[in-house]
């Protein structure tokens, strides 16, 4: 392919990428994150994993060690495994504290000790600068392999200057999309969109080679199969055997990676919008991974049989295709390895370069200027910025420096484990620091202090060609050993400085947060230091600018009840207030900033104290409160049903003077008009007789009436007589069957009854429990409405003395909704004209029972109406009051 | 925790043993990656052994898929019944 074709065909997937970037960044402004935050946009800007190192690496490190290639997959997808309770948690812990990078992350754990951010920012940047200048090697060489053929000499000096290029122009592309902002939440929609479409390219070029070779090249994958088993077998092919202690220290070390590195960090937490999305990536990302190594064996063994034994293995993927004339699919291919490089580049360079600003430039700038400002409010925020766009220049200009001092000579594969081991030694520390309250900051420094000195002695210097500074045992393999004694070492150191140390009371606070996953206890820390919010609003603007300050302040002020733009200086604001900020410049320089505004009163362990008090007494306050709910809905229940009682009533008592006027005036009116007649002096003796026995029937009716209401007045003060005597209910019960036989006497009732059982004494007042049993009786014989009647009494005696009797019907009984209102006073079943009476009956009874000392109640679930009388042994003794009142 | 409750309904015990399950998943995919090389690397080493990774690295995808999918069903329906519990009004929006 020719050069300056190849060269157009770059700058124009350079162009594309440019212009992804800007219209998902424009779209993210106009607030359309709908799909910019979709799971698989998420997933794919998750293989930012697989760099060039994998790209091109990968297939290399097969062609030389066989299957041990696969570990730096399998690694990451043992952790996604563990995505559902390990990772999303991750993800929600360090959105909550609005971490910005691994290093903020563990500093914001350990008490916001920024020094322990600079410690991990330096591993980072170590590990990070020969691992860009890799990917800058890698577009490098693929453009050699492109232009092997007939190079002018101007053709030459281009491709000297390729790596020259590429980082020139990954330094503007990360400029412009990568520090647009000083956002709170440290959210790049227009980078993340970019290397997700980079990750199609890459895996759509992987897969169609992979394809190519094994349909195309080999006879099918029975034969590629066959290709596999011949190389695997060769015995000039030793290190194809796998050895147990690599295989699990490279597990280790890629699980631990695919979470550590930078760039990996960058992606898989701070980009990340919330931890549900890692539902998906749980198991889109481990199979992104398995399409992108299931062809890495068949290229390797395929480039081992067809190209000649000196070509580079490291550029299989391109020299095959090339070779076999395939142009088109190697310019795929060659894309697909740009974008791997390119994409790598981009957000580790971004991520690194937060740190740099975050942990070195602006402490370092703050320290120096701790005079009072009072220049131009910005100024923070242009520094902030300037300080990552210098730090991304400055990484570039370094790792191109590497790339150019090192010759591009080393394997690919070793530079990236150079970057993987070294990150892995973060992972003690943040494991810890997630898992266990106890983990102290003494810890995390021996930790993560022994772990780099070792990996930099056994790893990285000899990497560089500086060997033998530590010994290592001749049987086993040197980078197992070095990986497993710094990663042993480190995490030991840990463990003990963490057992004999003591945290400090912010250390404390955040280790309880980081590990129960819940939002950080507010504490009234600074609220003693300033009595207002403006010198804050001031340095939020530093930070923000003026316009997002406002708002911030704004809407907090609006949360507290307020207007304007100054809120109270409650915890909860400084709380809020000092994370927010820890997004944008990390958490241990907003909680500088903020202790320096406010006064920087220290925390101390009796603060401590009070606010585990505080969270328990609020805990106690929202129990009581609860109790105090629940009381009151009870009451407001018992209230409704009061209510709706005294309604009914109301109604039943209106109805009722209707009634009772009524009843009053039928008689009344009979005895006028008969009164009348009798007048009449035509009138026979006979008619007059018959008339003036009507007057005195009616007459009659009304004295009843009359005597029923002041009976009922009588028995309901407590003041009705009683004459006590003793008697049998058997007795009682005859009496009262034959009497109330003149109700309704046309109607036929079966009478059940145990006589036996009916011969229970008690000293009561005969007459009055009479009156109570024939009302009863006569209820039944009136509102029974069973085609066969049957009235059942059963009398039961109890055991403290007395008996109860059950007088049950078999009709259709009374509804619930009645069941209620039947004893009281105006209480009237179904209507008027078949009642015949005012509904005082069973109020009369009720009153009786209680003069009596018993009860009287209706008896749900019978099959009928049913009412159970209980009567004590004997009547009570009326009380002193009721003697005196009667005398 | 005196605020938990010591026996749950049938879905919350299926989704506590759902996240059992899920805590499980990355020991079990630890092992069996480990365990066959350390056991017998010769036979690992070979075309054989890479089918069989191969074969037991797609499995354990679609066995994590599988998972995360029950999970997040789980899930929604205890959020639904939370929902129904603490809200009767019906919510046609609920997840």
């Amino acid at each position: 392919m020719p050069f300056e074709a190849l060269v157009a065909g770059c700058l124009a997937y350079v162009a594309l990428m440019f212009g992804v970037a800007f219209a998902a960044d424009r779209a993210a402004g106009r607030g359309k994150v709908r799909w910019l935050d979709h799971p698989v946009v998420y997933t794919l800007s998750l293989s930012v994993y697989c760099s060039a190192w994998t790209f091109y690496g990968a297939v290399g490190y097969a062609s030389r060690s066989g299957l041990e290639f696969a570990t730096i997959y399998l690694g990451p997808t043992i952790v996604f495994a563990g995505a559902w309770w390990g990772l999303r948690r991750l993800v929600r812990v360090a959105r909550m504290h609005h971490v910005t990078s691994i290093a903020d992350l563990i500093s914001a754990r350990f008490g916001k000790s920024n020094r322990l951010a600079g410690l991990v920012t330096l591993i980072v940047v170590v590990a990070a600068t020969p691992y860009v200048a890799l990917q800058l090697q890698s577009v490098s060489l693929s453009f050699e392999v492109f232009a092997t053929d007939g190079l002018s000499d101007i053709r030459v000096a281009g491709m000297q200057g390729t790596a020259l290029w590429v980082a020139a122009g990954l330094a503007l592309f990360t400029i412009i999309f990568g520090t647009r902002n000083l956002a709170a939440d440290e959210r790049h929609h227009g980078v993340v969109t970019a290397i997700a479409l980079e990750a199609v390219v890459k895996i759509l070029a992987f897969l169609a080679l992979g394809i190519f070779v094994v349909w195309g090249l080999a006879d099918g994958p029975a034969d590629m199969v066959d290709r596999i088993h011949r190389t695997a077998t060769d015995p000039e092919n030793r290190g194809w055997l796998l050895q147990p202690d690599r295989w699990t220290a490279l597990i280790l070390v890629s699980g631990a990676a695919v979470i550590a590195l930078p760039r990996m960090f960058q992606v898989l937490v701070v980009e990340a919008a919330d931890e549900d999305r890692l539902a998906t990536a749980g198991w889109a990302f481990p199979a992104y991974l398995f399409a992108m190594s299931l062809f890495v064996l068949p290229i390797a063994v395929m480039g081992r049989d067809v190209l000649p034994a000196d070509a580079n293995p490291d550029l299989y993927v391109l020299t095959l295709p090339a070779q076999s004339g395939q142009n088109w699919l190697a310019f795929l291919v060659f894309l697909g390895g740009f974008s791997a490089a390119t994409s790598m580049v981009v957000v580790c360079t971004i991520a690194v370069s937060t740190m740099i600003s975050n942990h070195w430039l602006t402490p370092l700038w703050l320290t120096l200027r701790r005079r009072p400002q009072s220049g131009d409010p910005e100024d923070l925020r242009g520094f902030v910025l300037n300080a990552r766009r210098l730090a991304i220049l400055a990484m570039m200009a370094v790792s191109w420096t590497y790339y150019q001092a090192s010759g591009g000579t080393a394997a690919l594969a070793s530079m990236g484990l150079v970057a993987f081991t070294g990150m892995a030694q973060v992972m003690p520390a943040m494991l810890g620091g997630l898992l266990w309250r106890g983990a102290n900051r003494q810890g995390a420094y021996a930790g993560v202090g022994t772990g780099s000195l070792l990996w930099m002695l056994m790893i990285f210097l000899p990497s560089l060609g500086i060997d033998g500074l530590l010994p290592v045992p001749p049987e086993v393999d040197p980078l197992a050993f070095a990986i497993l004694l710094s990663l042993a070492v480190n995490t030991l150191a840990f463990i003990a400085l963490s057992i004999f140390g003591m945290p400090d009371p912010v250390e404390r606070l955040q280790g309880l947060s980081f590990v129960s996953a819940v939002d950080p206890i507010r504490h009234s820390r600074v609220a003693r230091g300033v009595d207002q919010a403006e010198p804050l609003l001031v340095m939020a603007r530093r930070v923000w600018g003026a316009e997002d300050a406002l708002r911030f302040f704004q809407t907090e002020a609006a949360l507290q009840g307020k207007s304007g733009y100054l809120p109270d200086l409650t915890p909860g604001f400084l709380t809020r207030l000092e994370r927010r900020l820890a997004g944008s410049i990390g958490s241990a320089t907003a909680h500088a900033m903020i202790d320096s505004v406010a006064g920087g009163v220290k925390l101390t362990v009796s603060d401590l104290m009070q606010v585990a008090d505080e969270a328990q007494r609020a805990k106690e306050e929202t129990q009581r409160l609860e109790n105090a709910t629940a009381e009151l809905a009870r009451t407001a229940r018992q209230l409704h049903e009061a209510n709706d009682k005294l309604t009914a009533l109301s109604v039943q008592k209106d109805a009722f003077l209707g009634q009772i006027s009524h009843e009053l005036r039928t008689p009344m009116t009979s005895v006028r008009a008969f009164s009348e007649i009798l007048k009449n002096p035509t009138l026979t003796p006979e008619e007059r007789s018959r008339f003036a026995g009507i007057i005195h029937d009616e007459a009659g009716r009304l004295t009843r009436l009359l005597d029923d209401l002041l009976d009922l007045s009588v028995l309901e003060s407590g003041q009705a007589r009683l004459s006590v005597m003793p008697v049998t209910l058997h007795d009682l019960i005859d009496r009262a069957l034959t009497a109330a036989s003149a109700t309704r006497p046309e109607r036929h009732f079966r009478v059940e009854r145990d006589p036996l059982a009916e011969y229970v004494g008690i000293i009561t007042d005969a007459d009055r429990l009479l009156q109570v049993l024939i009302n009863v009786i006569s209820n039944a014989r009136k509102y029974c409405d069973a085609e066969h009647p049957v009235l059942i009494i059963r009398v039961i005696r109890v055991l403290q003395g007395g008996a109860q009797i059950d007088i049950a019907d078999n009709g259709s009984g009374i509804e619930p909704a009645r069941q209620a209102l039947i004893f009281e006073k105006f209480a009237r079943l179904n209507d008027p004209a078949r009642a015949g009476g005012a509904g005082l009956g069973l109020a009369i009874c009720k009153e009786i029972m209680a003069n009596l000392g018993g009860e009287i109640t209706y008896l749900p679930g019978q099959g009928g109406a049913a009412f159970r009388v209980v009567l004590p042994r004997r009547p009570p003794v009326p009380s002193d009051a009721g003697w005196r009142h009667r005398a | 925790m005196p605020d938990r409750p010591l026996f749950l309904e049938r879905a919350s015990f299926r989704r506590r043993r759902l996240g059992d399950a899920a805590r499980v998943m990355p020991v079990l995919a630890l092992l069996l990656v480990l365990v066959p090389v350390w056991w017998m690397p010769e036979r690992i080493s070979s075309a054989g052994g890479a089918i069989w990774l191969f074969g037991l690295w797609a499995a354990l995808i679609v066995a994590i898929w599988m998972l995360h999918r029950t999970l997040r069903r789980a899930d929604a329906t205890t959020l639904r019944a939370s929902r129904a519990i603490t809200d009767p009004r019906p919510d046609d929006h609920a997840v």
